[in-house]
């Protein structure tokens, strides 16, 4: 008895200035075939009580992978950790057996990940769901589990708990979702938290949410966080200590302010460079450049009713009424559900809007007959959000670029001869026009439909979130290659997108939709400096490391 | 602002991890050797039945009719000389040499399987994909196919022989009209998803026409599924064939078919079994190898079903 006592002393004074989790000289080997040998290669982190060290990658560097290896959860048969050690308070996660393992999960560490819709089980109320927890780890009665599902709720700042406990999760929105699965992972007031990209899924407004939550809810339960993201707003934002990864390994490790001010690698110098400044970049306006696009009270309703449903009209967008100048960019801007997109595909005619007009130089692209739309769509042309879902997997880059031309009676030849030109202008290989998008990047590919849109000579290129899945790294030269053909080509340019950095940096004029409305129209200069409406400087506060000055030192 | 696309790693790191092709996978998956070789099997039978030592499958002989299997009996060739000739399934009540019957059998179930088969898928492929792919025309026809759905197949079979008579076309097209609603559903399935593709919808901004778009972008889709599909369509109608046989609502009794013969040796199946264990074999056997096949077929093309990295 006495002993045990003393070991316990013993261990809560070791404990004091051991780190929660040392993860040692880890290496963790990929499968055969892969483009690299490890996974991840040699890689140490520590992190300490009350303290959140960011791991802060680009796609493909091995940060999820090292999370993945603390908790435990790799694929076993292709990766396996080779070398070094995981010690969580002093224990070696790589020496247990898989029963002390589920002891640990969920009890001493826990871990959130991106998309809290498919983390949670659908068809479990979310009381429920934290109840598990319990029961699997804990042998409290009923009361005292209900008690502390409450507690645990109450302090994730859930309004009226009893209920969120009885919901299901389809019935919560993303945000709420979130707030459940941090429920569920400190339930049982685990030593370490493991956040993977908990926020990459969320707005912004609902981002600086969670993001303030995890900090304070960290701080109060003495937590130690290990939070994996892309983002450097939002390492900016919570981090105390970052370590950058690149290629599986770290690069770079200091204090969040050491990294952030003074990076030493170059990899992190570029990484940090990439990140679009809040300061539009303000370009001479050509005031008597003719409008190409002009639209007018453009209003898109979804939802009739069917023959047994009521009709609950939607109204995806209402009253837009914008206008693009030959030679600029319009950013529209807001969160998911805004009826951003909603306008692009109005625009483009991919869908018919329900009322007012689209002017495309003189022509009403909205109420085109089929005959008029089919000229009407070359001037128009669309670059998707996906880059691996806007290129026909079956098909030749070359195959994809000449199709349009060819559509329209171009001649084989005339279009292989443009899609080569083209090629070289979006800075590829004309020479691997008969590769197909498999063998391309994410960012090539975005290159390439960028290619395939400029075939069609359009008059106006809508980007509708075209940078959104890239890395920052790439995502920086996309958005200097737009920026290069609008001028060039001196094309009118539609900006889609929910990156208040990505539109200041792009955009002339900005309009800011929520609800479907807009809710803010001006130059970028305009809005972002001095921005009127409530909402739009909502905006502005949550976005992610809104305090500190990127894009301006590095490089 | 030289930096080189080198930092895009993930999408290189997937490049680079190419599985190895479709053709290699299913030469090496042994549910797809094992129906290959089957199916091959009962064709070549099929085709080459005249060569196999057969005779007549129609030939009644009375005199030596429910003999067992290995029966030996002297024939006399109209040259005059006499020569051995074993009945190694024995023959059934008519005194028709059963292997014959069994060897030509297998021309029947077989082409009425890949025949029900192509039908049903072709016919399918065009009207889901049509369905699928215009909303105005999705109602009307998935109305007319739930219709066609309650229709059943034998009841259909029985309508049509009783209006056409008795034989192979009538029979395929009694199969194949309730197997193409099935197929259209998927088809339609398939298209649904992949019209929402961003892909289709850059070929419709950049003025792709109709046809092409079907024929491009969304068919290459439905192909592999489609096959899979082919495969358990076959095996139904081969099995549906025989029943309708065994029924006496499908092929003339005179043609052998194993449902044919089946049938025939119903009365005195607990004398002389044989009449039906042999043609059952053939069938449970091709239908075994037709399904295994498109189980191993799923395996390799269905990426969903494929184990993934």
């Amino acid at each position: 008895m006495g002993a045990g006592l003393a070991q316990t002393e013993m261990a809560a004074t070791g404990a004091a200035d051991r780190p929660v989790l040392e993860i040692a000289g880890l290496t963790v080997k990929l499968p055969k075939g892969a483009d690299r040998a490890n996974a991840i290669e040699d890689i140490t982190i520590s992190v300490r009580k009350r303290e959140i060290v960011c791991l802060v990658g680009e796609s493909g560097s091995g940060k999820s992978v090292s999370a993945f290896s603390v908790m435990g959860l790799l694929p076993s048969r292709d990766m396996a950790p080779v070398a070094g050690a995981i010690r969580l308070e002093g224990e070696d996660l790589l020496q247990v057996d898989e029963a002390r393992m589920r002891e640990l999960r969920g009890a001493r560490m826990s871990m959130i990940f991106q998309e809290p819709m498919t983390a949670l089980n659908p068809t479990m109320t979310c009381g429920a769901q934290i109840e598990e927890v319990l029961t699997n780890h804990t042998d409290h009665g009923p009361e005292e589990r209900q008690r502390r599902i409450l507690g645990i709720l109450e302090q994730v700042q859930l309004p009226d708990p009893p209920r969120m406990a009885a919901s299901y999760p389809h019935q919560l929105s993303g945000g709420q979702r979130q707030r459940i699965m941090i429920a569920m992972a400190l339930v049982l007031e685990p030593v370490l938290l493991i956040a993977d990209e908990p926020t990459t899924a969320l707005d912004v407004t609902t981002q600086a949410q969670i993001l303030r939550l995890i900090k304070e809810i960290q701080a109060s339960h003495d937590t130690g966080v290990l939070f994996i993201t892309h983002d450097f707003g939002v390492v900016a934002d919570i981090a105390d200590r970052v370590a950058v990864m690149q290629w599986g390994k770290v690069v770079e490790e200091g204090t969040a302010d050491e990294v952030l001010r003074r990076p030493q690698h170059a990899y992190t110098r570029m990484l940090i460079g990439a990140v679009p400044s809040f300061t539009p970049r303000s370009r001479p306006r050509q005031a008597d450049a003719p409008v190409v696009l002009a639209t007018e009270g453009l209003s898109k309703t979804y939802g009739g009713g069917g023959f047994f449903q009521k009709a609950r009209p939607v109204r995806a967008a209402e009253d837009v009424t914008v206008e693009i100048r030959r030679g600029e960019t319009l950013g529209i801007v807001g969160e998911s559900g805004s009826g951003k997109s909603t306008v692009a595909r109005c625009i483009a005619r991919l869908i018919d809007p329900t009322g007012g007009h689209v002017y495309l130089d003189r022509d009403d692209i909205a109420q085109a007959s089929p005959a008029q739309l089919r000229q009407l769509r070359r001037r128009v042309q669309i670059v998707f959000q996906d880059p691996y879902r806007s290129l026909n997997p079956r098909r030749t880059v070359g195959a994809s670029i000449v199709e349009g031309p060819m559509n329209y009676g171009t001649s084989r030849a005339d279009a292989e001869a443009r899609a080569r030109e083209l090629m070289s202008l979006v800075r590829l290989d004309p020479g691997s026009l008969d590769r197909y998008p498999h063998q391309f990047s994410g960012g090539q590919r975005q290159r390439i439909c960028i290619a395939r849109a400029l075939a069609m000579e359009p008059g106006l290129l809508i980007a509708d979130e075209a940078v959104s899945a890239l890395d920052v790294s790439v995502q920086a030269q996309v958005l200097d290659l737009l920026d290069d053909i609008r001028d060039r080509l001196d094309l009118a340019m539609l900006f889609i997108t929910h990156d208040l950095r990505v539109a200041a940096q792009v955009c002339d004029t900005v309009a800011v939709m929520h609800q479907g409305k807009v809710v803010e129209y001006g130059t970028a200069a305009e809005v972002f400096g001095a921005p009127r409406h409530d909402y739009t400087r909502a905006l502005f506060a949550a976005a992610p490391g809104r305090g500190f000055a990127f894009g301006g030192a590095a490089t | 602002m030289a930096v080189p696309d080198l930092v895009d790693s993930a999408a290189q790191a997937a490049a680079a991890s190419r599985r190895p092709s479709v053709l290699r996978q299913m030469t090496r998956h042994p549910s797809v050797v094992f129906g290959v070789v089957v199916l091959v099997t009962m064709l070549l039978l099929g085709l080459l039945a005249p060569r196999l030592g057969t005779i007549d499958p129609a030939g009644i002989d009375p005199v030596w009719r429910n003999k067992r299997p290995g029966t030996e009996r002297t024939v006399t060739l109209p040259s005059g000389e006499t020569t051995a000739f074993v009945h190694r399934m024995g023959t059934d009540s008519l005194g028709r040499d059963l292997y014959s019957r069994v060897i030509y059998g297998a021309r029947i179930s077989l082409v009425v399987g890949l025949a029900v088969a192509a039908i049903s898928v072709s016919t399918g492929l065009v009207i889901g994909l049509l369905s699928g792919y215009l909303r105005w025309l999705d109602g009307i026809v998935m109305r007319v196919m739930d219709g066609l759905m309650a229709i059943p197949g034998i009841l259909l079979a029985i309508g049509l022989v009783s209006l056409w008579g008795a034989g192979l076309t009538t029979v395929i097209i009694a199969i194949t009209v309730p197997e193409i609603p099935r197929v259209v559903r998927l088809v339609r399935s398939i298209v649904l998803s992949i019209r929402e593709e961003p892909y289709v919808e850059a070929a419709i901004s950049i003025g792709t026409p109709l046809i092409p778009m079907l024929y491009r972008h969304v068919l290459p889709n439905t192909l592999a599924p489609l096959l899979v599909q082919g495969t358990y369509v076959c095996a139904s109608a081969i099995l549906v064939e025989a029943l309708l046989s065994f029924l006496g609502i499908g092929i003339p009794p005179e043609t052998p078919t194993w449902g044919n013969i089946m049938a025939e040796g119903r009365v005195l199946f607990q004398v002389f079994p044989h009449n039906i264990l042999f043609p059952g074999i053939f069938l449970a056997l091709t239908i075994l190898a037709v399904n295994v096949l498109g189980d191993g077929l799923r395996d390799t093309l269905d990426p969903r079903m494929a184990k993934r990295f």
